[in-house]
Order: C-alpha cells, then sequence, then structure tokens
C-alpha cells in the first residue's frame, strides 16, 4: 500500500526502533557522531530507526545538533 | 557556573522561541518557560554530574539536559491553556491527518472505516486511549505523558505497539503491505 504515504509512514514500526529511553540516554554521543561527520546511523541503528520515528526526540535531537553547531562554529 | 547557566539560558530560549509558536506560546510566557528550564537544567546537571562519563563533551551533555528540560516544560504547560478532552474522539481530523484530499473520498472512505474498525477492536483500552489523544485530539507526545502520569518512553511505546496491531490489521484486511519498515 503506497497509495497513502502518509498512514504508510505513521504505521510503519521498525524492529531496530530502540525507543526514547535509550535513545535520550547516548543522544550526546549520537549527535557529537552527526557533528563530525561519522556513520552515527549505521554505529547507533536503532538510534536512527527511533530518531526517525518519534517526533519529540527527532525534534530533540535537531535541537541538540543545532545547539553543537552553533558552539562550534 | 555563571557562564554555564548563560549558556544553558541561550539555548533554552531558542528552543522555546522555535517551539513555542507552534503550541501557541508567546510572550513573557515563552521567556518564563526558557528561564524556569535554565534553570532546573543547572540544577539537574549539578545533581548528576556523577554521572558524565566523558563520552562527549561535557558542553554537549549538559546542552541535551537543557533541551529535554524544554520539551517537559513545554509538555506540561500544554495543560495550562488548552482544554482538549481526551476521550473526544475526532475522526473527522483524520483525512487531514493523513493528507487523504477530499475530492478522492470514494478511494479511502472504506480504508478509513477499515482504521476505524481496527482501532476499536485491535486495541487495549489503554492503546485506544493514546491514539485517541495523539492521532485523533493532536494532543502532543509528552503533553499526554504528563496528562497520564507516565513519560515519553511509554507512551511512545505503547503506541509503536498500537501502530503494529493496526498494520497487521489492515494488511490482513489487503489495506496494507505487511511488512514493518526495515530502513534503508
Amino acid at each position: 500500500m503506497n497509495g497513502w504515504p502518509e498512514l504508510d509512514r505513521f504505521l510503519r514500526t521498525d524492529p531496530r526502533d530502540v525507543g526514547c529511553a535509550e535513545a535520550m540516554e547516548v543522544l550526546h554521543v549520537y549527535v557529537e557522531l552527526v557533528a563530525s561527520g561519522a556513520p552515527a546511523e549505521q554505529q547507533y541503528p536503532g538510534i536512527a530507526a527511533h530518531l526517525h520515528a518519534c517526533g519529540p526526540c527527532g525534534e530533540d535531537f535537531e535541537a541538540l545538533l543545532a545547539a553543537v553547531r552553533d558552539t562550534t562554529d | 557556573m555563571a557562564r554555564l547557566h548563560g549558556i544553558l539560558l541561550r539555548i533554552a530560549q531558542r528552543e522555546c522561541r522555535r517551539r513555542g509558536p507552534r503550541l501557541r506560546i508567546t510572550g513573557p510566557e515563552l521567556e518564563d518557560l526558557a528561564y524556569q528550564a535554565a534553570a532546573d537544567a543547572l540544577m539537574a546537571i549539578i545533581a548528576k554530574l556523577g554521572q558524565f562519563r566523558g563520552e562527549s563533551r561535557f558542553t554537549t551533555w549538559a546542552y541535551k539536559v537543557v533541551i529535554l528540560e524544554v520539551s517537559t516544560k513545554i509538555g506540561r504547560h500544554f495543560w495550562r491553556r488548552r482544554d482538549v478532552q481526551l476521550d473526544a474522539e475526532d475522526w473527522d481530523r483524520l483525512p487531514g491527518r493523513f493528507g487523504f484530499e477530499p475530492a478522492q473520498e470514494s478511494e479511502w472512505r472504506d480504508l478509513l472505516a477499515a482504521l476505524h474498525r481496527a482501532v476499536d477492536t485491535e486495541l487495549t483500552p489503554r492503546q485506544r486511549e493514546v491514539f485517541v489523544a495523539l492521532v485523533l485530539n493532536g494532543v502532543p507526545l509528552d503533553a499526554l505523558a504528563v496528562r497520564l502520569g507516565s513519560n515519553r518512553n511509554a507512551i511512545y511505546k505503547m503506541m509503536f505497539d498500537a501502530r503494529r496491531k493496526l498494520r497487521t490489521a489492515l494488511a490482513a484486511n489487503g489495506y496494507m503491505d505487511h511488512h514493518t519498515s526495515r530502513r534503508s
């Protein structure tokens, strides 16, 4: 079913998804990897899967990445 | 310490300004939230100092603490100004939520009815409550966690399981692919 991409995306679940608690536990480490250009998604596939799927955690990730980039620029 | 607080406040202000308008929080309220988040983050950082394991720069870890404080505070603040009934069920919101165009209603009407049936028959009462709040009533996940005395992780996990059940039910009736995703 690809005729309704929003619903399709909403109902997709990734078995690698580690959930919010584990993602937030290592978010600072993950963000530094991303900021440095390292392959963070390969190193932490379960974290990457979660950040793609979870709106609030994804927003926190973007915010932390922006803060890190802002202070290192 | 004052310098750290200043940096935390700057990050909190930026985040509050970025997220606030979407949540209809503006002006002094937004500034208050930022100040509270920075102050509480500073206290949390001092209390958790022993938990910092040096896996990242200290500042990155500290920024994480203040950003999570902002999220929590905004989640709590949601209930000050909103009169959202958690058990109200606005199913009319669903077509817009999933980008279903009115002109194509003949194509999605059955799918939506099947989804409604699956919500009614496949989900546990708690999963249904979470689905209704998040999807039909548009309650932010952090705000729902506050209202239910829960936490982000537990609500997400409940919704994760609900999404999987709904997909399985729709797939069983030919409305959707069966597979869960593995991102490429």
